[in-house]
């Protein structure tokens, strides 16, 4: 068995030998990406567990163990896991938690030593940590993200983008209930398959998949009619994750809306666009920049090769580009605004408003820093600049209650059909008009 | 002719209407006590004889009416749609609504431009209104409509916290406790809900134009009415009330249901309704707190056991001590005898006044005792401790938490945990070795506990004793989380809609006070965390409910006194009887009898914290002030030898004054990050030659000005502040501003990184992108890092040199200088701490380092905390005088933003110092904190240190401050005197 070692400042190291005997387990964000992640990390050899639990319990294991200020995803992701190590489903001599480090101004970068503490209360001392990064920091012998691992992970995101970008595009408008999920299903099991071999996972079969899967879900029959558009944006965590944000799609497909979910690959490159623009912001970095430079631009050929992928499929609506959005917000904050979802999330909502989604959820944590001034903060402008702007600030809590929160968004629903409604008026009154117009 | 139905279910009304045309049929407006379908059912039925025989199409609208609709299969819609609807058609010429009701706050703004409108509703952090007032109601004893009677005498408005109602109580209490008049304070309660629907609800938007105000309390209240017209200096024509304001929402949901057309009949309408009350449960659900019976019985009688024997007064010869508890809510008071019995007790509601009911109490109590008993000591503790000592002479005063551990040990001298929840607090606090350790008191966001279900009883229609009760058996109480009340009225909402049965609302709620004591306030991970000899106490815990949920939480069986509502009281006489005095300097039966007491309000004026002072008159005209925080008013001298930092930095940093350097004056908003970056900026921008023009210190009117332009009303005071700095310059006549964007802090090279936080980093933009005033002018607010010099004196010259021409040499050497300004800042402030420390030692006083953010230093942040700690003879020392001292080395949390870095050192340095001690500032709101504070006790407690924490606010009450630091103070002698007689 596997000996613990601990480096000088008393961290569990994760080792070699741990690597070969240990279970790890890591919070879930996005269930269809991080089935293929599960895959991806497989292939390099580590037995990765994205916890698909739910409920109450997860939320209460959260406020015991963390001091219940801190952020909300904080407490739900820590709370997950806690429960998950005191549900006699794992072997603990053999089991190890991930959890991803961000490095920035936020709260966010703590997480990992929120972890460590809650552990120790916990009496789960001896359970290795390991910090998923991109900033080098927390070394571990046994884990080492590497590039191989990177671009997995990455093409990971890309089919993840997609899937989800269809399913929300054709599930509205489906002829057969369940069709949609049912064809993410197939698709994260065809995948799967081919994750068994490293030979498959190559971006020439993420070229040659894309297609397929938009044939697919263009064959799905359906019957499109005209709904309403709501996009979701938001504190990364809460707006991916069904546990932190109440299941908010599952309730607005309730609605009768088509939701709008802006995906992984923008926040991954956001991330990395930080570090390009930092020296040009404050000197410094010359070979970081480069460095930086080279990725964002690597990432960004992937993200319009999948740009480029749907635009084939007319019945589809391609998300925009990264510098499209990153254009977008140059009137209402600097680049320089990083931490959190920085610039991203005003980006994100101006890109929705220009492109035929001016309805928008905004989740947030109950008292999210960095969206003080990129969420809620914005929205004033935004409004002011685009009228049509239907914006509406969710802030999520273990004690926020769902009605609250679902007669918020509804309210912003019956805003946005009232709007159509006025719309399609108008442009009757014009149509009709005209039509008099010509006759006379 | 068609007729329609509009069903308004709110949180506790339901309101319908019956319109045909534009002529109301039928209206009626009940509470429904949690009952909705009943009660929408029975009113329904009222209308028979209208709706009989008739097609007629109906909806619903409302926070708790989905349940209904979905059953009855009505169509469902939103409230605020459903008040546009009603506006759009009866007063489209309006341009803002104000709806409040129960629970929600609403603000409309209509877009002349668009036509569209724009709702703003309370978000999930932000008191109820109706149900605030009704509450303020209760805490003054008077019905609702009293308070508004009384509101139209008062002479001068308090500034009470606005942000949710828990706040807001806690301002009012010590008002009431300080004796200020129920008319000064009606008013000021109407205000709050003012100025929280301004700043809370329009989020930067102005109110302004045709205001239309609806709903009930808009409705009743004359006073609120007048408050919101003067607040927002409407005209007559420009405040609309109408005398349909209860309906608006039912009658929107009316004219709604026209437009949809669904048809009902009213036979079918009624048996669905009634088929409907089977609907599935899906809130979460616990497990009963007694099973059966004999359980309960059990219980009862272990707790039996906890009792003081109490002996007859009229019975009894020999000496007596008096304890006096003057809570927030009640009053408290003992008689206890040589052999520590009770010989008379009392526990009572204050009813907002008292002084005069303690006077009652000792009048009737020294008849009782005439020559037989001999009064030999007398202590108060409490709230009110200052005023009812100095009143009736009592011996002594001591801070409630020593009170409560006195009584504590005299039922378990082994005692390790005290919690005690009273009517608006929770205070609990361990014992080690028998000194006060760790103290914990609820934090302004859970206050209010105890009292939330005395309030929240009523609103259904029981008293607290017997709406508790129901819950002993419920089968299936309702999880209704663990967070504050506000949250939980919404919770209690959302099971009612399920259609929770009120036992299991009740023992849900019980539930919910307990664990909000223990996760939200003691923070416990697991029993052992608590101890193993827990005394609970506080009239809350005579609550058996309440009881039993706490034994079942925390998984032990803990005491309970019997005495449980008078330990405080209690305490205190066996405190009084430690003095050893022959004889009780308390007022003699004669003196009381022509006791009087008259209070009066006025500001005091001798510095800018401009506090409320209650000066209260006593017979022969004696004089108590309160509400102060320093000595100053009260006529003595204000203790200006000893040290205190807050000041020093304040005056040094104010001192800066612009010089005109021919390139204009340059405005800075002086807040957050200004209070350590402006002796860096003001060298360098005076060196290029801006004239620098710092905004005024804050002051609550300042932070008035800007009010109506913050976002976010959950960020923290210092950074709303902000906005009312902005104006402020603006007022000064200044058409630049300089506040620029700074991620990066100073790098000290102390920890990972060198942040600040989010807020500080980006806020600049958020200004530009709220004060409309900041498009008149130029702002400069791009991104600076001074984390890099050489990298700043390039990227400051094209800046300085795109904007202002100024030449390359100049900007490099302005750089220059500036770092050299600031870091001989740093020194200064380094060897003031040093003079600090050795002033202390020399005087034999203790050091408290007052640790928190730079901007702690502003007197509007920190209340004046900084006087009233060195008016207890404390030297006051800040973080960053001695941080440089300490190495935390390597800590437990990720070591990136540099103020933070400065607390972990500051803290690690006083762990080498004895008489040093470490007190927290914290802003609410502030999440970084929520890690920080973890931290720094850490680092504290391991070296055997105590850790307290002051968490602020636009609180302006430092009450709780107080306890804090006097418990402090007793914990610390306590512990010196142990070390001693070792």
């Amino acid at each position: 068995m596997a000996q613990i070692i601990r480096d000088e400042t008393g961290r569990i190291l994760f080792t070699q030998e741990m690597k070969e005997e240990y279970t790890i387990l890591a919070p879930n964000m996005l269930p269809t990406h991080f089935k293929l992640f599960k895959m991806a990390f497989a292939l390099h050899g580590y037995k990765v567990i994205p916890l698909e639990t739910t409920g109450r319990e997860i939320v209460n294991e959260g406020l015991k163990n963390v001091h219940n200020d801190t952020c909300y995803p904080a407490l739900l992701v820590i709370g997950q896991l806690i429960h998950a190590l005191k549900s006699g489903e794992y072997d603990l001599n053999k089991t190890a938690l991930l959890i991803t480090q961000t490095g920035g101004g936020c709260r966010a970068s703590n997480y990992i030593h929120l972890l460590r503490k809650a552990l120790k209360k916990s009496g789960f001392e001896d359970i290795p940590v390991i910090s998923l990064n991109l900033s080098g920091m927390e070394k571990n012998p046994g884990f080492k993200l590497t590039f191989g691992l990177i671009k997995k992970l990455i093409y990971s995101i890309v089919y993840g983008d997609l899937l989800m970008l269809l399913a929300n595009q054709t599930r509205p408008y489906e002829l057969e209930k369940g069709a949609a999920d049912r064809m993410v299903d197939h698709w994260v099991e065809v995948l799967s398959e081919e994750y068994k071999q490293s030979k498959n996972v190559t971006y020439r079969r993420v070229k040659e998949n894309m297609p397929r899967i938009l044939q697919d879900f263009a064959n799905i029959p359906v019957n499109k009619t005209d709904k309403i558009k709501v996009g979701i944006v938001g504190e990364i965590y809460v707006k991916f994750a069904p546990l932190g944000n109440n299941n908010l799609e599952e309730f607005l497909h309730g609605e009768d809306v088509e939701v709008v979910v802006p995906g992984l690959m923008d926040f991954v490159i956001f991330k990395v666009d930080n570090r390009f623009v930092d020296p040009e912001i404050y000197g410094g970095g010359k070979l970081k920049h480069l460095i930086a430079g080279w990725f964002e631009n690597y990432l960004v050929g992937w993200q319009d090769d999948m740009i480029a992928a749907i635009k084939r499929f007319p019945q589809f609506d391609p998300p925009s580009r990264f510098q499209d959005i990153k254009n977008l917000v140059k009137d209402y904050v600097g680049y320089g605004n990083k931490m959190g979802e920085g610039w991203l999330l005003t980006g994100e909502m101006l890109e929705l408003v220009h492109s035929g989604t001016p309805n928008i959820v905004c989740t947030q944590p109950f008292g999210c820093l960095p969206n003080h001034v990129a969420g809620k903060g914005m929205m004033r402008k935004i409004k002011e600049y685009n009228p049509t702007a239907n914006i509406v600030a969710i802030d999520y809590d273990p004690g926020a209650t769902a009605i609250n929160q679902e007669n918020r968004i509804k309210l912003m629903i019956a805003n946005a059909r009232r709007m159509k409604k006025m719309v399609q008026y108008n442009e009757l009154v014009e149509i009709k008009g005209k039509m008099t117009n010509s006759a006379m | 002719m068609s007729i329609s139905m509009g069903i308004d279910i709110g949180s506790t009304t339901a309101k319908v209407v019956i319109t045909e045309d534009d002529k109301i049929l039928f209206q009626c407006y009940e509470r429904h006590f949690s009952q909705v379908r009943q009660k929408t059912l029975e009113i329904i039925r009222r209308a028979e004889p209208i709706l009989s025989g008739k097609s007629f199409s109906a909806a619903v609208s409302g926070s708790a009416g989905l349940g209904v609709a979905k059953a009855a299969e009505i169509p469902f819609v939103q409230e605020v749609f459903a008040t546009g609807e009603l506006v759009r058609k009866k007063v489209p010429d309006t341009d803002v609504v104000i709806e409040l009701g129960g629970e929600d706050a609403k603000i409309l703004f209509f877009d002349r431009r668009t036509g569209a409108f724009e709702e703003r509703m309370n978000g999930s952090c932000a008191g109820g209104t109706g149900a605030f007032i009704d509450q303020m109601a209760t805490l003054l004893a008077v019905a609702p409509d009293e308070l508004d009677r009384l509101s139209q005498d008062h002479q001068f408005i308090y500034t009470i916290a606005s942000r949710c109602g828990v706040f807001a109580k806690s301002d009012i209490q010590p008002l009431l406790n300080q004796g200020a008049s129920k008319s000064d304070i009606a008013a000021s309660i109407f205000q709050a809900v003012v100025d929280q629907t301004i700043t809370g609800l329009a989020q930067g938007r102005k109110i302004q134009g045709k205001i239309l105000f609806l709903g009930g309390p808009l409705h009743f209240f004359k006073g609120l009415q007048e408050r919101f017209v003067e607040t927002l200096k409407l005209g007559e024509d420009m405040a609309v009330f109408p005398d349909y304001a209860l309906y608006a929402v039912s009658l929107g949901a009316s004219i709604y249901a026209e437009e949809e057309g669904t048809s009902f009949d009213y036979h079918t309408l009624v048996e669905k309704l009634e088929n409907a009350a089977d609907e599935a449960v899906t809130t979460l659900r616990l497990n009963p707190l007694f099973e059966s019976q004999e359980e309960y019985d059990a219980f009862v009688k272990r707790h039996e056991q906890a009792t003081i024997p109490e002996k007859d007064l009229a019975g009894y010869t020999g000496d007596a001590y008096i304890g006096i508890d003057c809570g927030s809510t009640t009053t408290k008071l003992v008689v206890v005898s040589k052999e520590k019995d009770i010989l008379y007790s009392y526990y009572n509601s204050n009813q907002g006044n008292p002084v005069e009911i303690v006077r009652e109490q000792l009048i009737h109590i020294l008849k009782e005792c005439g020559d037989r008993i001999h009064i030999c000591g007398s202590a108060v503790t409490g709230y009110g401790e200052d005023l009812i000592q100095n009143a009736f002479h009592a011996d002594t005063g001591l801070v409630e938490t020593m009170a409560h551990l006195k009584a504590a040990s005299h039922f378990n001298p082994n005692v390790d945990f005290v919690l005690d929840i009273g009517g608006q607090d929770i205070k609990c606090f361990k014992i080690r070795n028998g000194v006060i350790d760790n103290i914990v008191l609820n934090e302004a966001c859970s206050s209010g506990c105890g009292s939330f279900i005395e309030t929240f009883a009523k609103s259904m229609g029981y008293d607290a004793a017997s709406f508790a009760k129901l819950g002993l058996f419920a089968k299936h109480p309702v999880d209704l989380g663990s967070r504050c009340t506000v949250f939980m009225n919404s919770s209690v909402k959302q099971a009612q809609k399920e259609g929770a049965t009120i036992e299991d609302i009740s023992a849900g709620l019980s539930m919910s006070v307990t664990k909000n004591a223990i996760y939200k306030v003691i923070r416990a991970v697991s029993k052992e965390d608590l101890g193993t000899n827990i005394v609970v106490q506080g009239g809350t815990f005579l609550n058996d409910a309440i009881l039993r949920s706490f034994e079942i939480e925390v998984e032990q069986q803990v005491i309970r006194p019997s005495i449980s509502g008078l330990m405080g009281a209690y305490g205190a006489a066996l405190y009084a009887q430690e003095l050893r005095l022959e004889q009780s300097a308390l007022m003699s039966l004669e003196e009381l009898e022509h006791f009087t007491h008259t209070s009066k309000t006025v500001s005091c004026g001798l510095c800018n914290n401009n506090c409320n002072l209650t000066v209260n008159t006593f017979s022969g005209g004696r004089k108590f002030i309160s509400g102060n925080r320093c000595e100053k008013p009260l006529g003595r001298k204000e203790n200006k030898e000893i040290p205190n930092m807050f000041a020093w930095k304040l005056s040094k940093l104010r001192a800066l004054k612009g010089v005109d350097g021919g390139k204009g004056k340059i405005g800075i908003p002086m807040g957050l990050n200004m209070y350590e970056n402006i002796p860096f900026w003001y060298a360098f921008l005076t060196r290029l030659g801006f004239e620098v023009v710092l905004s005024d210190v804050s002051s609550r009117a300042l932070y008035r000005k800007g009010q109506d332009t913050i976002p976010s009303d959950t960020v923290c005071y210092p950074a709303k502040l902000m906005h009312g700095h902005i104006v402020n310059l603006l007022e000064k006549g200044v058409t630049r501003i300089f506040y620029p964007c700074m991620p990066y802090n100073f790098n000290e090279k102390k920890g990972d990184n060198h942040y600040n936080c989010p807020v500080v980093a980006y806020y600049p933009e958020l200004l530009d992108a709220n004060m409309e005033v900041l498009k008149n002018i130029s702002y400069e607010h791009g991104y600076f890092g001074l984390h890099r010099p050489k990298d700043f004196e390039k990227k400051a010259y094209e800046y300085f040199n795109r904007e202002f021409d100024i030449p390359r040499n100049l900007v490099h050497q302005a750089a220059k200088e500036a770092f050299a300004v600031y870091d001989a800042w740093k020194w200064e402030i380094r060897q003031e701490g040093q003079r600090a420390i050795q002033f202390a030692r020399e005087h034999g006083k203790k050091i408290i380092v007052l640790a928190g953010r730079p901007y702690h230093i502003d007197p509007e942040i920190n209340h004046g905390i900084d006087k009233m700690m060195t008016s207890f003879d404390l030297v006051l020392v800040t973080e960053d005088a001695v941080a440089h001292l300490g190495n935390a080395g390597k800590v437990h949390v990720l070591n990136q933003w540099t103020y933070h870095s400065r607390l972990y050192n500051a803290a690690n340095y006083v762990t080498t110092q004895p008489d040093m001690e470490l007190v927290q500032i914290v802003s609410f709101g502030c999440g970084i904190d929520a890690i920080t504070t973890d931290e720094v006790r850490a680092i504290l407690e391991e070296k055997g240190k105590l850790y307290t924490q002051l968490k602020i606010d636009e609180i302006n009450n430092l009450g709780a401050v107080k306890i804090r630091i006097r418990s402090l103070l007793a914990a610390i002698r306590e512990k010196e005197a142990q070390q001693k007689a070792r």
